[in-house]
């Protein structure tokens, strides 16, 4: 039993009712009584069930077991956040100012976010970047966005 | 016997040779560093194996998993710190044998029992699978529709630790599988206007995602000491193996056989395998008293057991599509990429396909003695590399990779939302595997559901009327009843 339950069940069952809510929509097979609605709907009454037997074994349970390294985790949610916006500026950026600069940027805020020293962290995001475009672009042709960069080679 | 020429042809060319050399290498490696695992290393291929002709491709992946979860023993030895989730089973046991001076039992152990096991599950594979197939071909949509629900049964009710959670997970699982346009109306299911989203989620970023994304949230997120390996210089590991095998002949057939059935059941993989034939091992020991003091028994037969599932994955994912585990999971994407659609029909179409997989298989193992015995060589050496800088290049290249299968920036948003919900479940205590196994086997369920329904006119009771679909669909009413029965027992029992 951990302390989430309740508030995941929570989330859950919203997404089972919203899931519900929509599928309303979608239409049946021509001749058919079933179709396209018929999935979404034993999903979301599944989810919403689900959700309520949860919450309901959330207050049954009693004594809470704390969820593993939830402890732990708490103290360094923050790389995480980082390695998230990292990814997230990489989407955003990537085809604007090209590969070559967003790359050593998001990669040296990963390695100091895991407390790689910074150096080490610059040489590392460098290099990477240049071998991983060389590998990808290069080799397997995979059409990496260059930017306002003409392609180098 | 042309088809086995043809077979042997296809492995044994210097292209693929050097596929199933390299992706050893890579295997190893991603199995001993901590935090790595077996699935991360066959989701981080995937994007490489997109360029490669289908039989090195799959090459590529069985290669490269069965290294990584014997590799995961190594730091298991070392450090007492698990490389892959199927070797934590008997982490403890193989770390007191290095602290009382036994490293090479252990990591011997390890090695070459991994390697009678994986040669147990494939020879399993190669019996198996052809034999499943003929009755596959049989098989009309009532029979795959209850494989599925028999699929997800299994990954609900024998695998997980809580079932609640395990249909929750099946059911985020299936709901991230009807997005799109593929459903039995063609109504766009989901997409909230997203041309990218018609065709549906697409596979192999949303398991970068769950399977590498995730675990690199999660090193970041957790406080991981360095540990220190272990100072002791360890003689041959090979000394003393034959005596074992010996020993315990029982151990190594029973690991071997529940790892390979484990294996083949959906959802449950090699580190359940593990797990279960380690708490077999004490059971049905002489000596149950020695096993958490650092006894080899428990080794042997779970270290058999892991690698025994992989080959025992393969069956489900071969002859009906259905994957034995994740690994398989993701090969599956892969079969579909490379226009080697599994099901029955492969083994009478492609058979040359099929024993070229084998052959591959095979090969694999007994690369495992040589290299894994290098790998134990330069073990100190891999483990010193932290892994605070491979997480940042691993996630660069999961970036670069899922990008790549579309050339699709899309799809690198796909792979941030899939692996922001696999972190967020696994703190929760959802389990990923039947997730998995809903996005992958969604769009089988719908379909044969409603062929089957559109058979029969409407009549639910025809899903029982052909034998082995009748057989399959009780057997799965009667699974999910258990608890119910069980619950009452014991209510009765109390009062």
């Amino acid at each position: 039993m951990q302390r989430s339950d309740r508030w995941v069940g929570l989330g859950l069952a919203v997404l089972g009712l919203a899931v519900l809510w929509t599928a309303r929509a979608f239409p049946t097979v021509p001749g058919q009584k079933l179709g396209s609605a018929f999935l979404p709907m034993i999903i979301g009454a599944g989810l919403l069930v689900c959700a309520l037997a949860l919450i309901a074994r959330s207050f049954r349970g009693g004594a809470y077991v704390a969820g593993g390294d939830a402890e732990a985790a708490r103290e360094h949610f923050g790389s995480a956040v980082v390695i998230v916006g990292a990814v997230l500026a990489y989407v955003l950026l990537a085809d604007r100012i090209g590969f070559l600069f967003i790359v050593p940027l998001c990669l040296l805020a990963t390695f100091l976010a895991l407390r790689v020293r910074f150096a080490a962290a610059l040489i590392w995001a460098v290099g990477g970047t240049l071998l991983v475009h060389a590998a990808f672009y290069k080799l397997l042709r995979v059409p990496l966005p260059w930017g306002p960069l003409p392609p180098l080679y | 016997m042309d088809t086995l020429v043809t077979a042997f042809g296809m492995v044994f060319q210097p292209y693929v040779l050097l596929v199933v050399l390299l992706s050893a290498c890579y295997g190893l490696f991603v199995g001993a560093i901590p935090g790595l695992t077996a699935t991360m290393a066959t989701a981080l291929l995937v994007p490489v194996t997109f360029f490669m002709e289908p039989i090195p491709a799959v090459a590529a992946i069985v290669t490269a998993t069965a290294m990584a979860i014997f590799s995961g023993d190594i730091p298991s030895a070392l450090l007492r710190m698990p490389g892959t989730p199927a070797s934590a089973a008997y982490t403890d046991e193989a770390y007191l044998l290095t602290r009382a001076g036994h490293a090479e039992i252990a990591l011997g152990a390890g090695l070459v029992f991994s390697v009678l096991g994986g040669i147990f599950g494939v020879l399993v594979l190669c019996l198996a699978a052809p034999t499943l197939a003929e009755v596959a071909l049989e098989f009309s949509s009532f029979e795959y529709f209850w494989l599925v629900m028999l699929g997800f049964t299994c990954a609900v009710f024998i695998a997980g630790k809580d079932p609640l959670k395990g249909i929750v997970s099946v059911l985020i699982g299936l709901l991230i599988a009807v997005v799109g346009l593929e459903n039995p109306a063609a109504a766009p299911r989901y997409t909230f206007g997203y041309p990218d989203l018609m065709g549906g989620i697409a596979l192999i970023p949303l398991m970068i995602g769950m399977f590498a994304i995730s675990e690199i949230l999660r090193f970041a997120a957790v406080v991981v000491k360095p540990e220190r390996v272990a100072e002791r210089p360890f003689g041959n590991v090979f000394t003393g193996m034959w005596a074992l095998v010996k020993k315990y002949p029982l151990s190594l057939l029973r690991g071997s056989s529940l790892g390979a059935l484990v294996g083949a059941l959906p959802g449950a993989g090699a580190d359940i395998a593990a797990w279960m034939a380690y708490g077999v091992s004490k059971r049905f020991s002489k000596e149950p008293e020695k096993f958490g003091t650092g006894h080899v028994e428990g080794i042997v037969e779970a270290g058999a057991a892991n690698n025994a599932a992989l080959g025992g994955a393969w069956i489900p994912a071969l002859v009906f599509g259905i994957p034995g585990d994740s690994i398989t999971a993701i090969a599956i994407g892969v079969l579909y990429l490379k226009g080697l659609n599994p099901g029955p029909t492969l083994f009478v179409n492609h058979p040359q396909n099929i024993y070229a997989v084998f052959i591959v298989f095979m090969l694999a193992q007994f690369l495992m003695l040589p290299l894994g015995w290098a790998a134990i060589k330069v073990a100190k050496q891999i483990l010193r590399i932290p892994a605070n800088v491979l997480m940042p290049l691993i996630l660069l290249f999961c970036i670069v990779g899922s990008f790549a299968i579309n050339n699709s920036t899309f799809d690198i948003i796909v792979m941030l939302l899939a692996g922001v919900l696999g972190f967020c479940m696994e703190r929760w205590g959802f389990p990923v595997a039947p997730t998995i196994l809903g996005v992958v086997l969604g769009s089988m369920l719908e379909q044969h559901f409603f062929s089957s329904l559109i058979k029969a006119d409407g009549n639910f009771l025809a899903f029982f009327e052909r034998p082995i679909a009748g057989t399959l669909g009780v057997l799965c009413l009667l699974i999910w009843l258990w608890p119910v029965v069980r619950m009452r027992r014991k209510r009765h029992q109390l009062s």
